[in-house]
């Protein structure tokens, strides 16, 4: 039995049809695991180190790496504030200040509720509108305590589900080029290609 | 005045909506410039690159036409583009790949047949959600269109390209540990030699990296040739480059302006870039190519921004963000911040890179709150230079990566530049601008 849901599955198969080696589909395959369950659970490890031919202990320790992995539950909203060098100038440590009390939870907690995962993020690459915040990594520029309240009422009240989808990456857009023509064919391509340049290269010469 | 007279090259379609679209990006020469490569030799592709001498916009500023050729010997396997961009306050290539995510695929299917392979990947930090999704459907679109797959525009040339994210590791944005996590595994920057992936890359084939501007400079060279390209600029500086400008001024941005002819102040200032200074404040130093950079003072605000020339001074201009503090501005806390966050992303490999970080974290901590002790200040100093032997720059390398003696830039400028406010912590106990 798998443990991705069908569609999942299917998008983990259109994932692993575009590397040569499955193992390099981890990390989308992670994010994959991430988007059906909300973080990395057991069984989502399982599953990408069957669907990776490594094991679950590999998988794990891949994941651990990488800061968008979340290996425990975390709340529907990961909240993300940029405290870097050009949030820090603008106000940063404030905002993430503010934003503890107005969501009720510390820094790297869940709220309560369930609703919210507070995190303190390195540079987002969006320090033109510092302090950065993402939720759900969509960058939602707003960068005063009372828009921040004001975003945090909407996300309560579930109006911005669709600015914000679930976590996760691609998930708006399936990915469907990639790899169409046989490996066989790519490879006398590859060779025909080497063969015509050295030609050139020798007349050159 | 800052000179604004050179075409946008890779910021050109930004003013519209709906710049990311396939019938925009057509409607504004889209894919020209790639029909034009394929009725030319690949030779002859890399060459027109090497003329305009395009230098890599990722950080290290190495020719792409040379890196391109100096593979010649065996045959490139694939194309690799870096869109990891986690250089605090770099956000240029956030920039194309939301707003012209065709124009970068453009650039990747050419330099894919200059190189002659038939796949690239394109690495986006898992942060970009927004330009990951555009990406994809950019590349999904260019299938559609004939621009990739099977013999491109009818061509004999064929190239497939794979949209890999990223899932939050700065050190990912190293060559090497961008190849790692391409494969797979943790983000360990791989033990040099060989020097280049251009010898052993991905699956241990030979393998280009370039970075997303790099890339999207590409059709427009092939548009117009090297030599316009070249003409723009001075020096080893050709072109145009995008500046991130962050940090204490009035209209942080990206700004599309071309090398050398313009300064830091020019940057700074100009009311149609930077707009000044917040509050009219004075500058008390820049940060001239990425938090890796040592700072400058507000003595170097006439620089031209040029690779050389901000070398030469003994910086670099790295990945072309500029951070401006100002005189209200703690630079104790600033080179704190930046410490912490060598030390939060630091990959572990190496000793002095893992440990010297967090202890030069701890100790600046220490002084920004209020727990500092004279002797600490020389004890950073000490600490700097274990990672960074006599803390020249370029610094010398110590670890496998550049990351590691990347740590003590801030610290060491910040304390060589601004002593006095290290001692004001000590003595008052606390911050002075708290
Ligand atoms: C710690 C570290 C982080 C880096 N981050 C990036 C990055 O985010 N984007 C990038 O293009 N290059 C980055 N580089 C430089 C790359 O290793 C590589 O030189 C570059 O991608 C080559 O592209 P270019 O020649 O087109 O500039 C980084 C290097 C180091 C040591
Ligand atoms: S220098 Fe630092 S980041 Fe680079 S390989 Fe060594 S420990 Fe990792
Ligand atoms: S420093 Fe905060 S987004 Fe760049």
């Amino acid at each position: 039995m798998s443990h991705f849901r069908i569609d999942i599955r299917q998008r983990a198969e259109e994932v692993l049809a575009l590397y040569p080696r499955p193992r390099s589909a981890m990390l989308p395959l992670l994010h994959l695991a991430q988007e059906q369950d909300g973080y990395i659970s057991d069984a989502g490890i399982a599953e990408v180190a069957a669907l990776t031919l490594t094991t679950p202990a590999d998988v794990r320790g891949t994941a651990l790496f990488y800061d968008m992995f979340h290996l425990e539950p975390v709340g529907k909203y990961v909240v993300g504030i940029c405290t870097n060098i050009a949030c820090l100038l603008a106000g940063g440590d404030e905002l993430l200040e503010h934003a503890v009390t107005s969501l009720g939870c510390p820094v790297g907690a869940t709220s309560n509720d369930g609703l919210f995962t507070l995190e303190e993020t390195e540079c987002l690459a969006d320090c033109d509108f510092a302090p950065c915040v993402q939720v759900n990594h969509r960058y939602v520029r707003t960068t005063t305590p009372d828009a921040f309240d004001a975003l945090v009422g909407q996300l309560r009240a579930g109006k911005l589900d669709h600015e914000v989808p679930n976590h996760g990456t691609l998930i708006r857009v399936r990915r469907t080029g990639g790899l169409h023509a046989p490996r066989a064919e790519v490879a006398s391509e590859r060779a025909a290609a080497r063969e015509q340049r050295e030609a050139r290269a020798a007349e050159t010469k | 005045m800052a000179t604004l007279t050179a075409p946008k090259i890779v910021s050109s379609r930004a003013e519209f909506a709906d710049s990311h679209t396939l019938s925009r990006f057509l409607d504004t020469g889209g894919y020209v410039g790639l029909r034009k490569a394929l009725t030319m030799f690949p030779e002859a592709v890399a060459s027109e690159v090497d003329q305009a001498s395009l230098l890599g916009r990722g950080g290290a500023g190495f020719p792409a036409g040379r890196k391109w050729s100096m593979l010649r010997k065996a045959p490139v396997s694939y194309l690799v583009v870096n869109g990891d961009e986690s250089e605090p306050a770099t956000f240029k290539d956030h920039f194309l790949v939301e707003r012209d995510p065709h124009q970068l695929i453009e650039g990747v299917i050419i330099a894919a047949y200059a190189l002659q392979v038939t796949t690239a990947y394109i690495f986006l930090r898992g942060e970009f959600a927004l330009g990951l999704e555009r990406v994809q459907q950019a590349v999904n679109d260019a299938y559609e269109h004939g621009a990739l797959g099977r013999k491109i525009f009818g061509s004999d040339f064929s190239l497939d390209v794979i949209v890999h994210p990223g899932a939050g590791a700065y050190i990912c944005g190293e060559e090497t540990a961008l190849i790692e996590a391409l494969e797979g595994k943790r983000g360990f920057p791989r033990i040099k030699p060989p020097f280049f992936p251009a010898v052993t890359g991905l699956y241990g084939e030979p393998t280009v990296v370039n970075n997303v501007e790099t890339m999207s400079n590409l059709p427009w060279i092939i548009n117009n040739g090297g030599a316009a390209f070249a003409a723009l600029g001075g020096g080893r500086s050709t072109g145009t480059r995008l500046f991130a400008l962050a940090g204490r001024v009035n209209n942080p941005g990206v700004f599309e302006i071309e090398m050398v002819k313009n300064t830091f102040r020019d940057l700074i200032y100009d009311p149609a870039l930077g707009g000044g200074v917040i509050n009219d404040n004075k500058i008390k130093a820049i940060i001239p190519g990425g938090v890796s950079a040592p700072w400058f003072g507000p003595d170097m605000l006439d620089l031209p921004l040029g690779q050389d020339e901000v070398a030469e001074k003994g910086s670099m201009l790295g990945s072309g963000s500029i951070v401006v503090l100002d005189d209200a501005t703690c630079v104790v806390r600033a080179a704190w911040r930046i410490t912490k966050f060598f030390s939060r992303e630091s990959c572990g490999q190496c000793t002095p890179c893992r440990e010297g970080s967090g202890w030069i974290e701890r100790a600046m901590y220490r002084i920004e709150h209020g727990g500092g002790r004279l002797e600490d200040i020389d004890l950073l100093l000490d600490l700097c230079d274990n990672i960074a032997p006599g803390l020249t720059w370029p610094p010398q390398q110590t670890t496998i990566c550049v990351l590691g003696p990347s740590i003590p830039s801030s610290v060491h400028s910040a304390i060589q530049m601004f002593r006095d406010d290290f001692v004001a912590h000590v003595e008052l106990g606390r911050c002075p601008h708290d």
